[in-house]
């Protein structure tokens, strides 16, 4: 027996400012939804360029990743600053041929470099002992003042970080995800690392398309606006039912992979073809690395 | 011969929440097998049980002859048991967990270590006979609900197992596809395959069955026998849960019966 007030028409709500979604700028699951929805943006634009007709693109993985190895090698062995400036703009150079944007991959590159080398760059500006450039202060025996040489220093570091953040991203965006896990298990990288890599990007956005059937439920239920602290009570409650739902998932698949033979080695089918092309680019990054190390100089 | 027999198999997850309780059954080489139940009676379970995935608390499982236990399936018989029993999970995002589709369908005859050219073979023939080409390179996550069940439904078939468990395989699929894999199933039956199908869709029973088995809502063994004998039975249909009062207009007037299979036709008098 259906309760009376369920098929009963309710009575309209007056529209009222006070309770009217939106009212005052975003809200909170408004917020996440847009960033969700950009999560997603970026995936599908990263992937367009991975899918480009491009020249790394083109490359044979396998034979990318040995080169791009081989300068990353160079980048961190190299000591005049020069040399190294010379190898960060032939990942421009790359970039431009591989038909990748100079501003996004350059956006791309400086996102990660205060955050890997500016904290440990910045003290080098005034650590360094040498000829002062712009003196802060003097006190007794001890001066603040940028050096020539901590300068010098903190440039060398920042364009280092930046060639080989530079190579990093340019591998990662010119090929396809599953080509690049591939590439890894041929060159013999444990395969426990490259299937935790390979079911993390797979699950990482299968949990974010959850997060955002989530919040659109709550969105869509959402007639006045809760307070703060109902909501990151809602948030602390989904948190935990995400972290319980990974890990029901993770059992599933599990059993899902012993169903289908899975005896702890991940078998993989090698559909990599070398062309000419990939001779040639294998031989110039030969030569190039050890051109790197002879007029860079080896640190 | 007898591919599995269960004897008094109960199991509880935790412990604590009971998913079977004292079930027995057998199935044999080359039947088709329908399991049918309510939400929640234990049919996702007993497949598991069946796959050698979980283990239950008590009872006897055994597959083709030997016991299937936790310390049984190792080595040999682990590699010959899982080259011939399959499983279709019934949510699909479990199941894909390869990079792309590719790599989804070629992942079982991978760990068979068939030779390439085979597995290549294998893949394109199930790509192509469920119209999944376009989709070869693929992420899993691009893809709509009924796209994931169909690759599932590949991956599964790539490894051309011998004994079938289908956990409601036609769910999220659209009328083509079901038709599709209805085909299949049947056409590999009548090749040698043994079915056994977990599922509360009663279309699907007539075609995919030849004998059935009813879990209760408590979890154990109702009824067993052939699917237009138990079929026929409405009453205790809707005691199982697996039909309901329906209601429905003819042109001008609103009538109710209960809903049943829908091969069997039913008359208005009024």
């Amino acid at each position: 027996m259906r309760p009376a007030w369920l098929v009963t028409k309710m009575e309209d709500l007056a529209a009222c400012p006070c309770c009217t979604v939106g009212v005052g700028g975003k809200g909170f699951v408004e917020r996440t939804l847009l960033g969700i929805a950009s999560f997603f943006k970026e995936a599908i634009f990263s992937e367009e360029i991975a899918r480009a007709p491009g020249f790394l693109q083109h490359l044979d993985p396998r034979v990318k990743l040995f080169s791009f190895a081989l300068f990353l090698v160079a980048a961190s062995l190299m000591k005049k600053a020069l040399p190294l400036l010379g190898l960060y703009l032939f990942t421009l150079l790359l970039a431009s041929a591989s038909r990748i944007t100079l501003g996004f991959f350059l956006k791309r590159v400086f996102f990660f470099i205060p955050l890997f080398s500016g904290l440990i760059a910045l003290p080098a500006l005034f650590l360094v002992p040498g000829e002062p450039l712009i003196t802060f202060f003097s006190l007794g025996g001890f001066t603040l003042a940028i050096t020539k040489s901590g300068l010098s220093s903190a440039f060398f570091l920042v364009l280092r970080v930046a060639t080989s953040v530079s190579f990093a991203v340019l591998l990662v965006l010119t090929t396809r995800w599953p080509q690049l896990l591939k590439a890894l298990r041929i060159f013999k990288l444990p395969q426990v690392f490259v299937l935790i890599l390979g079911m993390t990007h797979r699950y990482l956005y299968l949990l974010i398309a959850l997060i955002e059937e989530m919040h659109l439920a709550k969105k869509s239920r959402t007639i006045q606006r809760d307070g703060l602290r109902k909501e990151q009570r809602w948030v602390a409650s989904r948190i935990g039912f995400l972290f319980g739902k990974s890990r029901r998932m993770a059992d599933e698949v599990y059993q899902a992979m012993i169903s289908r033979g899975f005896d702890g080695e991940a078998r993989v089918l090698d559909t990599f073809r070398m062309t000419r092309m990939d001779v040639l680019w294998l031989g110039l990054s030969v030569l190039l690395f050890v051109l790197a190390l002879w007029i860079g100089g080896i640190a | 011969m007898k591919i599995f027999e269960l004897k008094d198999v109960s199991f509880a997850y935790l412990g604590r929440f009971p998913a079977l309780r004292a079930v027995s059954l057998e199935v044999r080489a080359g039947e088709k097998v329908a399991i049918l139940g309510a939400n929640g009676s234990g049919k996702s379970t007993l497949l598991r049980i069946l796959n050698g995935l979980v283990f239950p608390q008590t009872g006897e499982v055994k597959a083709f002859g030997q016991p299937l236990t936790e310390n049984g399936l190792d080595g040999a018989f682990n590699r010959f048991f899982r080259s011939k029993v399959a499983l279709l999970f019934q949510n699909p995002d479990a199941q894909l967990f390869c990079p792309t589709v590719f790599d989804e369908v070629a992942f079982g005859p991978l760990q068979l270590d068939l030779p390439p050219e085979e597995i290549h073979q294998r893949v394109e023939d199930l790509l192509k006979l469920l119209r999944l080409e376009a989709l070869r390179d693929r992420s899993p996550y691009e893809l709509s609900l009924g796209e994931k069940k169909k690759v599932a439904v590949a991956a599964v078939f790539s490894t051309n197992p011998d004994v079938l468990l289908l956990d409601e395989p036609t769910a999220s699929l659209d009328p083509r596809s079901t038709r599709t894999l209805i085909d299949l199933l049947v056409e590999a039956n009548e090749g040698g395959k043994t079915l056994v199908t977990a599922t509360h869709d009663l279309h699907l029973v007539p075609e995919i069955s030849d004998r059935v088995y009813i879990f209760s809502e408590e979890k154990r063994v109702a009824a067993e026998g052939r699917p237009e004998e138990l079929l026929a039975d409405v009453e205790q249909l809707a005691k199982w849960n697996l039909i309901h009062l329906h209601k429905h207009a003819h042109q001008d007037y609103w009538h109710a019966h209960l809903h049943e299979h829908p091969s069997k036709e039913h008359t208005h008098n009024e």
